[in-house]
């Protein structure tokens, strides 16, 4: 366990940017987003969540996957860059680290996505514990400890320190490389850190959400059931829920064409939108109430039963806090246990 | 708030309505959402508080497809749009039964959080009925204060008044609220070089998302297909490019709604990065009222639309030009 006065954190960042990118919460426009660092970046860490997750660091909203050109007579196709360079995102929490790993059993399971892929491999995260969860937060009900991230360092600001500890070989490799700023420290301050956060987290108004009957085994139950028809009613079908979650991770592929050149790129989609998985046959899924209902089918049925249970919400609580019409998965869950999934 | 209860059972008991378009109560003390009630029963989650912000005008180019009437509460400013919405042919009349419920401002729960206000477990205040100018706000790390004004919706500080302009009764007092210029914030922008206006909205414009709520949320965008939906539509519409999102999109939209825009208000209450979209309507709501004298849309559902109308002593192009 190391630790680093905060007013020295500025030191720290320049030092790792110096030999790699740095990606942490940045303050533009009064919000907090995860930005590139540079020496007049606002770094915001007090903010607990910011606006989008860190998901662009491995899953960018949008990229290029080749670019064709033609060259006099020749058609020339260059694919898109895969990462090469080493990277650290910053300042993550439990809820974002859990994200990732959701992402990586879609982008690394065959077929391997090498634009992913390659991000992760240069990635290093270092994630900081919650000190103050807010009531929109459930990660618990996840198994998502917030005081104890499961990233490659797991960091904790206590008063004017940030505690720093390193959980896998990345991390190391990277603590080694910023030593000459790190001192040793006590782990008891952590540990007091962590359960004075525990304390917090029993008291939050989502900690006792049940997820029973959420699982592959129900999947005929929920999707017949009538209740969807009621609560899909408030949506307004923008992608607001989809582009701030940690863990949504569909995407389109389409042609811009300029000119004598085509890039062919992918960017984010958003089950809530009328073209989603459209085909050359029209639409699969033509009412927003089935639009509505794939969102939370696959966060809680779906991929739980291609994923041995695991959920692919994580409890970060963005959609709680985004959704123009307060909708979220919350109400979602609870709208079934009111009614059992019968109406 | 029980009033409004009352009489909508009412309605709903005597064959007027044959549903109630209004907000459910939320689980949290800020989130409540629009929702449909068909019987009494159900009206036991109806709620109409500070945090009913969401303009229930667009709900009813729905609701107008269904059958028999739907009773709706809209608050003055919500009015305007649905008048528009009529002039438009997009709802029909005699398919609402509109209810004015009065209005004391309502809250933006993103101006609550960015007083550094977390962990929130009740606010007081909020009720409709309540007369308190402050909010009582009881969180895990203890108890919170925060001005009813100092939390209220940017459109609530440019009220656009009391009145409703369409309705079938009316239930509730409103308050004055408005407390800003209404132009204030366009003639900053106009006193900037071009330089930092671009830089400005550059600023303001690379934080959004592409998640089309202002859009979504927007009455005035009401085409049954969006173009930026369109699959034929050769543009990098769906990515997330700045050049999109920074020269396009919001001012094709802002464009779009010109002369149509109420400006009640809800794509900026609504987008989740928090830029300030209503200014580009704004700025188009002044220079209409300058080029072609005082127009509010919404006001009525007869009169032509000074960008659909052509009279002789109209603004002429070159002088618009001049004019920037």
């Amino acid at each position: 366990m190391f630790k680093i006065a905060k007013e020295n954190l500025s030191a720290l960042f320049q030092l790792i940017a110096e030999k790699q990118e740095l990606y942490l919460p940045v303050k533009a426009a009064g919000q907090t987003n995860f930005a590139a660092w540079d020496k007049d970046a606002q770094v915001d860490l007090d903010t607990l969540k910011t606006v989008k997750s860190a998901k662009d660091a491995f899953f960018p909203q949008s990229e290029n996957l080749y670019n064709v050109t033609k060259k006099e007579k020749k058609m020339h196709i260059e694919p898109g860059a895969l990462k090469e360079q080493d990277f650290v995102v910053f300042g993550m929490r439990a809820c974002d680290v859990k994200g990732v790993e959701v992402l990586d059993r879609v982008f690394l399971a065959d077929p391997i996505d090498s634009f992913y892929a390659a991000r992760r491999e240069h990635g290093t995260i270092v994630a900081m514990a919650c000190h103050e969860p807010e009531e929109t937060c459930f990660c618990k009900v996840f198994g998502i400890d917030a005081a104890q991230p499961a990233s490659d360092v797991a960091a904790w600001m206590i008063g004017e320190d940030l505690y720093w500890k390193a959980l896998t070989e990345k991390g190391e490799a990277l603590t080694e490389a910023v030593k000459e700023l790190l001192t040793d420290a006590d782990e008891a301050p952590v540990e007091e850190e962590k359960e004075a956060v525990h304390a917090i987290v029993e008291k939050l108004p989502y900690m006792n959400l049940s997820l029973e009957g959420w699982n592959g085994d129900a999947l005929k139950e929920k999707f017949d059931s009538p209740v969807w028809e009621e609560l899909y009613k408030p949506c307004l079908a923008c992608g607001t829920c989809t582009f701030v979650c940690p863990t949504c991770q569909c995407y389109d592929i389409k042609d811009y064409t300029a000119g004598e050149s085509v890039f062919r790129y992918r960017c984010w989609d958003s089950c809530m939108y009328s073209d989603f998985t459209m085909m050359a046959h029209g639409n699969n899924r033509n009412s927003q109430m089935q639009r509505f209902r794939q969102r939370f089918m696959h966060k809680l049925v779906y991929y739980p039963a291609n994923n041995d249970g695991m959920y692919s919400c994580v409890g970060c609580g963005r959609c709680v806090e985004k959704c123009p019409s307060a909708l979220n998965i919350v109400k979602v869950v609870k709208a079934f246990q009111d009614q059992g999934g019968e109406k | 708030m029980q009033e409004i209860i009352n009489r909508a059972k009412e309605l709903l008991a005597d064959g007027t309505v044959a549903r109630v378009l209004g907000w459910k109560a939320g689980d949290l003390p800020y989130n409540p959402e629009p929702a449909y009630f068909e019987n009494a029963e159900a009206l036991s989650d109806f709620v109409y508080n500070g945090f009913c912000g969401a303009n229930l005008s667009k709900y009813m180019i729905e609701a107008s497809k269904l059958e028999g009437k739907t009773l709706v509460f809209l608050k003055p400013c919500d009015t305007y749009s649905f008048n528009q919405l009529i002039k438009e042919h997009r709802v029909d009349r005699e398919k609402a039964y509109i209810i004015g419920v009065g209005c004391k401002g309502k809250l933006d729960i993103e101006k609550i959080k960015k007083a550094g206000i977390k962990g929130i477990e009740s606010i007081e205040g909020a009720e409709i009925s309540d007369a308190a100018e402050t909010l009582k706000i009881q969180t895990i790390y203890g108890e919170k204060e925060m001005a009813y004004a100092d939390a209220m919706l940017e459109r609530c500080h440019v009220c656009k008044g009391k009145e409703h302009q369409v309705y079938d009764e009316l239930i509730g007092e409103s308050k004055e609220t408005k407390d800003a210029e209404l132009f204030a914030e366009v003639e900053r922008i106009e006193a900037m070089s071009p330089e930092e206006k671009f830089a400005f909205f550059q600023n303001e414009l690379s934080k959004c998302i592409r998640c089309n709520a202002c859009r979504n949320a927007c009455p005035a965008c009401n085409c049954r297909k969006c173009v930026f939906d369109s699959t034929k539509f050769d543009s990098a519409q769906k990515a997330n490019v700045d050049t999109f999102e920074e020269k396009m999109f919001h001012i094709i939209r802002a464009f779009h709604v010109a002369g149509r825009c109420t400006d009640c208000g809800e794509c900026s209450r609504v987008c989740p990065q928090g830029i300030p979209l209503h200014l580009f309507n704004r700025k188009f709501i002044k220079d209409i009222d300058e080029l072609y004298g005082e127009y509010q849309a919404g006001e009525d559902t007869e009169s032509k639309a000074p960008l659909t109308n052509f009279t002789f002593d109209d603004a002429e192009p070159s002088i618009v030009g001049k004019r920037g």
